[in-house]
């Protein structure tokens, strides 16, 4: 009776160890993109899942405040954000006909603050860029990243790809090498990532401060010692673009919390 | 911009221990850095926090250079009667801010 039982416990771990290789050679196979949030320890997870540890939700906030103040307030035109605003940070970066290029949130947020608010753009990584931002971004969390590259922002995204994939810097190392290549291993201290972009605006604990995706960018080129196009620059934003359209489908996480 | 958001635990009763959360927006800056041109930023940090439930202190913290920017706190109070708790603190640079929130305690 117990060695009967032992047996079907034996044919049922087999079949269980079957399905998880199948389900390993199904994601191999479609390579689902992974959340950086998923290579955080226990401390970071916890504390982007509680919104009053999450220190990115006092710019979220400050953003909130900042979209119904003033005579010409954002609120003025686009109503309640919670509704308006809900998917858009989703869809970014995204083509704009008038400015004929690819934009990302940041640009469209100071587009329209030059062009319908009639006051001066927010400089990149202001904290009042940053907030409204982040603040514009979290309207969307958990909805999946659904960029578009099929239209007129296909060929941003094909110089996007051109550029991860490009060896670069004196470090002689293109973003593959480590973010596709080497993602989960360690590099010192840290497990490599898959540098997925769906947490940004994030409070990153070594700036101790809300930072975009832009910054993370530069900060990366920094480190493998390569030119840094300035903030704003189009390079940046079509490779905002590329990273976007490879993570399709992960949730915004906005505001994420990382390393 | 002296600014914070807090969290008080809502369906307390007379007696029970009570969470009390508080996240504030400042750099904390430790006075150990220095600048691009290598000039070292002053430090300015939280020196003293204050918490008061109605007229009683119940919470008094002083935050140093080894806290990090944006600080958390959380400690527990015991319910006494409704009424609000006060905020208050003051940095190196002599900015104070302050903040208040509601607490209902059923009898």
């Amino acid at each position: 009776m117990i060695a009967a039982r032992a047996g079907s416990v034996r044919r049922a771990m087999a079949c269980a160890c079957i399905v998880v290789g199948a389900t390993v050679a199904v994601a191999t196979a479609r390579a689902e993109p992974r959340s950086g949030i998923d290579y955080a320890g226990a401390d970071v997870r916890a504390m982007q899942d509680d919104d009053l540890m999450n220190p990115g939700m006092l710019w979220v906030e400050r953003g909130a405040a900042l979209w119904s103040a003033g005579s010409t307030a954002c609120a003025g035109c686009h109503g309640d954000a919670a509704t308006s605003m809900k998917g858009v940070a989703a869809r970014y970066p995204a083509w704009d006909a008038k400015a004929a290029r690819v934009v990302d949130l940041e640009d469209r947020i100071d587009a329209c603050r030059v062009e319908r608010q009639r006051a001066a753009p927010f400089p990149r990584e202001s904290e009042d860029l940053l907030a409204l931002t982040a603040f514009v971004a979290t309207q969307s969390r958990g909805m999946p990243i659904a960029v578009d590259v099929d239209g007129p922002a296909h060929a941003a995204f094909e110089r996007g790809r051109a550029f991860y994939t490009e060896r670069r810097g004196q470090m002689n190392l293109a973003c593959t090498n480590c973010h596709v290549d080497n993602a989960g291993k360690r590099l010192y201290a840290e497990t490599i990532s898959e540098g997925q972009p769906n947490a940004y605006p994030a409070y990153r604990l070594e700036w101790q401060s809300v930072g975009s995706l832009q910054r993370r960018l530069r900060a990366c080129l920094y480190g493998v010692r390569a030119a840094m196009p300035p903030a704003g620059a189009p390079e940046l934003t079509e490779l905002e673009l590329y990273l976007a359209a490879r993570a399709r489908g992960l949730p915004v996480e906005t505001p994420g919390v990382r390393r | 911009m002296a600014f914070a958001r807090i969290q008080v635990a809502p369906g307390v009763k007379r007696g029970d221990a009570v969470e009390v959360r508080i996240s504030i927006r400042h750099p904390m800056e430790t006075g150990f850095r220095v600048d691009d041109g290598g000039r070292t930023i002053a430090r300015n940090t939280i020196k003293e926090f204050v918490c008061r439930y109605g007229a009683v202190e119940v919470l008094r913290a002083s935050l140093g250079s080894g806290i990090a920017a944006n600080p958390y706190l959380r400690f527990y109070i015991t319910a006494v009667e409704s009424g609000e708790l006060v905020f208050e603190w003051i940095d190196d640079a002599g900015e104070r801010g302050d903040t208040k929130a509601p607490i209902v305690v059923a009898a």
